[in-house]
Formats: C-alpha cells, structure tokens, sequence
C-alpha cells in the first residue's frame, strides 16, 4: 500500500522522471547521478508524516482504548516507517535483491512475537494460579 | 584502484528486475548489491544488525508487560506534563516526536543537496538536523530528570509494575545514545561537506576511502533510522 502511494507520488510530480520509460531504465537514471529527486517529494513526505504523528497522538489525548485503539497505533506506525524507509532511506528505488535482503530478516522478528506472546501468557497463568493461591 | 574496479560492476540498464533479477544479482561469483557501493551496502547491514538489537528490547518488554500481575502504570498519565494550569497527556513525547521528524526532512534534504554539490546547503541543512537531535536529547534528559524526581527507578515507581522503569531507562536510554552519536557524527560530516571534501574526493580519516556526496547519504540512512525506531517505540510504549 505504501509502496503504490510512493510511486504515485514519485510519478504525479513535475520535474519527476517521464512514465513511459521502462522500470530498468528509470532506475539506472536515478542512480547515475546518485539518488536525485525533487524536494518537493521531501517535503510531501515530511508533512504526511507530521499528519500521521498528529492522528496517533489524537488516538491517545481523545483517550480511544481497546481493539480500535491498537489497531489505530499500528496502522499510523507502519504507514510511518513505510513512509520513511521508501522515500527518506530511498529504499523504493533500490535493486529487490537489496530490498529483500534488508526488509526481509525484521518479518522473521513477528515469529519472535509469537514465540514471546505464548510464553509470556503462559509465565502470567502460572504467576495467577500460583501466587494468587497464597493470598 | 579498488574503486574503479567497484564502479564497473555496478548496474548497467540491461540487467534483468523482478524476481529473476533477485536470482541473477545473487547468483555466481559477482557482487550482490549491483548499483550499491561497498559503504551503503554496510551501513544496512549495520543497521539490520541493530533493528534485531531494537527487536530484543521491544520484545523483552512486551514480555514483562504481559506476564506481570501487577497493572502497568499508564504512560498517557506519567508523562503528562502541566503547562499554564492545564494537563496535556503525553504532550513531550507528542513534541520530541514532531522534532525527530522535522530533523529527517532535514536531513533528506541535506542528502539532495549534497549531490547537487551545494555545499554551503547541505551543510547548513545538517548542522540544523543535528541542532534538532540535540534539542531532542535535550528533553529527553528533562523528561528522565522529572521521573527520576517522582521516584522512578529500574526496580520500581509509585505508580505500579516495577518492570516499568527498567523497560523505559533500558529502551529510550539506548534510542538517546544513538541519536547522541548520530549528532556528533552529523557535526563531522557537515564539516567534511564544507571544507569541500567530497569535491577535492579527500580520503578519510578511519578507511583512507575517496571521499564521495554518498557519505551525506550514508549518514542520511543512520539519521533516518534513528527516527525510524523512535516511531515505534512511541507507537510500542508511550502509545500502548
């Protein structure tokens, strides 16, 4: 989903690179002169970041609690990180074997998640049944 | 010598994308990372290393945060601070948040800038990211000296599980030295950047390597993720 907003964005600019070129092409092109792109795409960014940091902090000062506010957290979370690892890291417009080797090895961090979620729940029951059986 | 030999193998506009491309950069006896040069190719890798440094900590305290009996105290009420009469939740960290963002936009800037060869803008544009990660570090030592007053420590706080204090100092005591040293860092390469450094291609001090505008990128892509795992721990902790 990022990704396609960073290309619409990339494309819908004046002085971006023309669409009709192919993909190969434009790459090479923006690596020749090393990564050169409008400031006006920065400052795109920044102010969508500023949009995405205001509705988290809104998230919390409105006090939205439960599902719709975890969700709501990791929605602007990503879209951030996305945000910043495509276009200020230039990750978008880097070769996929670059991309997969780098975006790929944090995924594998979620199986850590689970691992730690189902011990954690499990540490938390003990800690229930056995220290609230003294009390 | 070994730079010109580098720069040969980089991408040439032939080169297959997609996923055949993965399995043509990848295979044989070649450079993997074709239009990548040897210290930006590092740098990710560096920094790959230290998002699982980052995992671990974020890990570790969403474990005590679960398995504990004891309520967590409520970070939107803890760091809430009272500015004219009125108390804004979580307004410093809201504050920090928009300045480390400001200071990339900053930054990204100083990288085009620098490959454009403007010197003088780029520079300038780094002292001011670096002027924002001091004003960030700045609060963040207010913000540890407000809760140290109110009796917070790595074994416990008034307010509720003990585990609370060791994760904050733990985790944002790491993000705050990364941010130290990347200001630190940002001041040197600034003045690399305005001695015209990377012009003349001087070598550097540490890897005797011809000096390149790349250096300003490479130093973008530290900078940014900076900013990139302060998203997530004020998403993962101040947030939660």
């Amino acid at each position: 989903m990022t990704h396609d907003l960073v290309h619409d964005l990339a494309h819908g600019l004046p002085d971006g690179l023309p669409d009709d070129l192919p993909p190969s092409t434009a790459q090479a092109v923006a690596h020749s002169e090393g990564q050169q792109h409008p400031i006006k795409l920065y400052l795109v960014v920044w102010g969508w970041l500023f949009i995405l940091s205001t509705c988290s902090y809104l998230v919390d000062y409105f006090g939205i609690h439960g599902h719709l506010r975890w969700s709501l957290i990791l929605l602007f979370m990503i879209l951030k990180a996305g945000l910043i690892v495509a276009v200020f890291m230039h990750m978008a417009w880097e070769r996929l074997a670059l991309m997969y080797a780098i975006l790929l090895p944090p995924g594998l961090v979620l199986v850590f998640v689970g691992i730690m979620m189902f011990e954690s729940d499990y540490t938390h029951l003990t800690r229930i049944l056995f220290f609230g059986a003294e009390n | 010598m070994a730079d010109a030999v580098l720069a040969d193998t980089a991408a040439s506009p032939g080169r297959p994308s997609g996923w055949r491309g993965i399995a043509a950069d990848w295979s044989s006896d070649q450079r993997a990372f074709k239009n990548v040069s040897w210290g930006k190719a590092m740098m990710w890798i560096f920094l790959l290393s230290d998002t699982f440094i980052f995992s671990c900590f974020l890990l570790s305290y969403m474990t005590v945060r679960i398995s504990t009996t004891v309520p967590w105290p409520n970070p939107s009420e803890v760091f809430a601070l009272t500015i004219g009469g009125t108390t804004i939740p979580l307004i410093l960290i809201a504050i920090m948040t928009f300045i480390l963002i400001s200071s990339s936009g900053t930054m990204a800037m100083a990288v085009n800038f620098g490959y454009r060869h403007d010197r003088v803008k780029s520079a300038v544009l780094m002292l001011v990211t670096a002027a924002f990660g001091a004003t960030f570090v700045g609060m963040q030592g207010f913000e540890w000296t407000k809760l140290i007053m109110e009796g917070v420590r790595p074994w416990g706080n008034p307010w509720g599980a003990e585990q609370f204090g060791s994760s904050f100092f733990m985790i944002t005591g790491f993000h705050g030295t990364h941010v130290t040293i990347g200001v630190i860092f940002l001041i040197i390469v600034s003045r690399k950047v305005l001695r015209g450094d990377f012009d003349r291609e001087a070598r550097g001090f540490f890897t005797s390597r011809k000096g390149r505008y790349e250096n300003v990128e490479i130093m973008g892509l530290y900078w940014h993720f900076v900013d990139l795992v302060w998203v997530f721990i004020f998403a993962l902790f101040y947030l939660w």
